[in-house]
């Protein structure tokens, strides 16, 4: 259905420079896309960056938004992650008001999710876990019942589990960029 | 060889076959000024009234001669007015540059005098934006610039340089233009397909746009319709492709487009889009634009497939290299009865005359159609003076007809006329403006006198902003709010105060008179032709409208 509204991952390899951020999500405001979460960080290549966006949106909109960022200069790539064939992980980082009477019941939850405790004081507590968007949701809602001081979530960042990397076709010739579905 | 920064961008213009600048002095463009001065001999520069008035005079120079426009300013205020110029270019993929010095590298982010970050205001109107704060850097971003130009969906490239940079040295080794990204490849397969949808059509209409124009793919798309033999329809951004005359061409499509066109493409089978977008001009309901009609777009730009009205085939492709490779996979057709009816339509828009006033802009156009030759450049404003130009002018050849498309920049026109007299010195150059359009930057008047330029210009005023004062007349209950300002401008006597000439004419022999006497100056003319401010452009289509609410008289 081409109407569907569907949550995109999309991973765009570009040149790491500054103001690279503000082209890619500047575009996405002026097209009138909604970004749910983004997150960017070098590659082992120093010259390319990759960013990840997490996108929900039609079909017809993902193909919009895709042809749009593959015309900027500074896309070398650009390709729709397939949730079947990804990984995706996001970073929790949760402080909560925990006092000695609550300590072990969320250092109970915290192991079962794999988490780790990662600061500890007489009045809160810091707790650290990665995992899928679900994972962390689920979580989430098992620590609503404590008084949660603040919530850092990252965003989902992705790769596909493909034993093809995208850095290795990145030559200086190819200038232009490519809309490639990953395969 | 040693250079500075500033001669290292005249070098790099001169390789890549730039003549002629358009601009503006100020604190930022010193050095580059300086070089200018040491360069005068080899790069012309066309100092303008406001650097608005210069980028619309790149715009109009490189539609005009298929070079590459170009534009310097100062920093700052300097920067900030290329803004519409460089948005205009955008809107219509004219390939430009746009070079702008900026304070020196050590002032950057400190709020310095006529510090602006230009580069953060042109991103979303610019292919690219550079800046420039380290010499090092300066000949491969300046090359570059060339390169995104005009590669692939042409359009304008921002350099900001900082001042620091115009003036260090550096050692310049000469280097070949860079090779333009190569056209985005397509299949044999998707070629027969498209041939074969063609082939089984039997009522097909090619609707054609500024792409044949970007990649002069005029010869090409001729031999397609004869082919074919199908009626084609442009939109504004290319008129002039098929000529005025030919039985196939039905004019232009759309809001203010013919009555022929709108009904064809209704009645179609099949829509052949080249070069062209569906915008909301055009196809202004997009669910119910060609109800009955298969569509084919082909398009360089691949975003614009599938954006506003759903295709059974798009092709990213060059429509030339495209249209060469469809050509020996089409039978010869003969669609006699269809092409006839979509005629005979045509003839019905004929009868579109006004009332009662004594000068109509369907008479000064036909007067100066009669009176110029097929050389002859058109530049528009935006208005409604803009859409009887589409409408009644002959058109001939594609670069002919310069007018902001996308944009709808009123105050295009005089700019965009300077250039195109710049670029071709031995055309006509003719500006159609209205009196509301051309109040924006008439001020431009004393740079066609600097450069002795013969742009005559014919203002059909009106008195009143025609186009917004025709929608308040049917949409609006005839509340005339703001349209109707009570000027009272004396334009001959202002164009004699410019130093150029002046004339004015309320009748078609007047005009007539006038018109022959301005092609006789050597400098700008201004005429001044009365029309009534109660005159329609028709026929319309209200916006979101459909064949069915199209207005005709």
């Amino acid at each position: 259905m081409a109407d569907e509204i569907k949550k995109y991952v999309i991973s765009i390899l570009v040149d790491n420079q500054s103001n690279v951020l503000t082209r890619i999500s500047s575009l996405f405001g002026r097209r009138g896309f909604n970004i749910d979460s983004l997150t960017v960080s070098t590659t082992n290549n120093p010259l390319y960056s990759r960013i990840t966006v997490v996108f929900k949106g039609t079909e017809q909109g993902l193909h919009q938004i895709v042809s749009q960022t593959s015309k900027s200069e500074v896309v070398k790539k650009i390709f729709v992650l397939d949730e079947r064939k990804s990984i995706y992980r996001e970073l929790l980082l949760l402080k909560v008001l925990c006092d000695k009477t609550e300590r072990s019941a969320i250092k109970e939850i915290v192991e079962i999710f794999r988490g780790k405790i990662v600061d500890l004081s007489k009045q809160s507590i810091v707790i650290e876990l990665t995992g899928s968007t679900e994972k962390i949701d689920g979580f989430m809602e098992m620590m609503n019942c404590y008084e949660i001081i603040e919530v850092c979530r990252t965003g989902i960042t992705g790769i596909s589990k493909s034993s093809h990397s995208w850095n290795d076709d990145m030559n200086e010739e190819e200038l232009r960029p490519l809309v490639t579905p990953i395969d | 060889m040693i250079v500075t920064g500033s001669q290292l961008v005249a070098e790099v213009l001169l390789a890549h076959g730039v003549d002629t600048v358009f601009g503006y002095p100020g604190g930022a463009a010193l050095n580059m000024y300086d070089t200018l001065y040491m360069y005068r001999d080899r790069i012309r520069h066309v100092m303008s009234a406001h650097e608005q008035g210069a980028s619309h005079a790149a715009d109009g120079y490189s539609r005009a001669t298929g070079k590459t426009g170009v534009v310097l300013a100062t920093s700052g205020p300097g920067a900030t007015n290329l803004v519409t110029g460089l948005a205009t270019a955008y809107m219509d993929s004219i390939p430009m540059i746009a070079i702008t010095c900026n304070v020196p590298d050590s002032l950057i982010g400190r709020d310095a005098f006529q510090e602006i970050c230009i580069t953060g205001v042109a991103m979303p109107i610019t292919k690219h934006t550079f800046f420039v704060n380290r010499i090092e850097n300066l000949q491969e971003v300046l090359m570059n610039a060339f390169r995104i130009a005009n590669s692939g969906r042409k359009g304008p490239v921002l350099i900001d340089i900082t001042k620091d940079v115009t003036a260090a040295e550096i050692e310049y080794v000469p280097m070949d233009p860079m090779p333009l990204n190569a056209p985005p490849a397509f299949t044999e397969e998707q070629v027969k397909e498209v041939a074969k949808m063609i082939n089984i059509s039997e009522r097909p209409i090619l609707y054609f746009g500024g792409g044949v124009t970007s990649c002069n793919a005029g010869d090409e798309v001729r031999q397609f319709i004869e082919k074919v033999d199908m009626p084609a329809t442009h939109t504004l951004m290319a008129a002039g492709i098929i000529g005025y005359d030919d039985p196939r061409c039905l004019g232009m499509l759309g809001m203010h487009g013919s009555i022929a066109a709108n009904r064809a493409i209704d009645r179609a089978d099949l829509i052949i889009a080249l070069g062209a977008r569906f915008s909301d001009r055009v196809a202004l309901n997009p669910n119910r634009f060609g109800k009955k009609a298969n569509k084919i777009q082909i398009d360089i730009d691949a975003s614009e497939l599938n954006k506003n009205v759903q295709l059974d085939i798009g092709v990213t492709a060059d429509v030339k290299e495209f249209l060469r490779a469809l050509m020996p996979h089409l039978k010869q057709k003969d669609h006699h009865e269809w092409v006839t009816q979509s005629t005979e339509w045509r003839k019905k828009t004929g009868d579109i005359k006004s009332q009662d006033a004594q000068l109509h802009p369907s008479e000064i156009i036909e007067s100066v159609c009669n009176l110029t030759d097929k050389e002859t450049i058109y530049v528009t404003d935006v208005g409604q003076h803009q859409m009887w130009a589409a409408q009644y002018l002959h058109h001939e050849h594609t670069s002919h007809f310069l007018t902001s498309g996308g944009l709808g920049t009123m105050g295009y026109g005089y700019g965009a006329a300077i250039g195109a007299q710049v670029g071709c010195p031995d055309k006509r150059v003719i500006h159609f403006t209205g009196d509301g359009s051309f109040h924006m930057n008439l001020n431009e008047c004393c740079t066609a006198v600097s450069e002795k330029l013969p742009v005559i210009t014919i203002i059909m005023n009106n008195q009143v902003l025609g186009m917004v004062y025709q929608w308040q007349t049917a949409f609006y209950g005839s509340r005339y709010s703001s349209t109707d300002p009570g000027r009272a401008t004396n334009f001959p006597k202002l164009a004699e105060a410019f130093g150029g000439k002046g004339y004015s004419a309320s009748t078609p022999q007047e005009f007539e008179e006038v018109f022959k006497k301005a092609l006789q100056e050597n400098g700008p003319v201004w005429i001044d032709c009365a029309i009534a401010k109660n005159e329609r452009v028709l026929p319309m289509i209200p916006s979101g409208g459909t064949i069915e609410d199209m207005i005709i008289g």
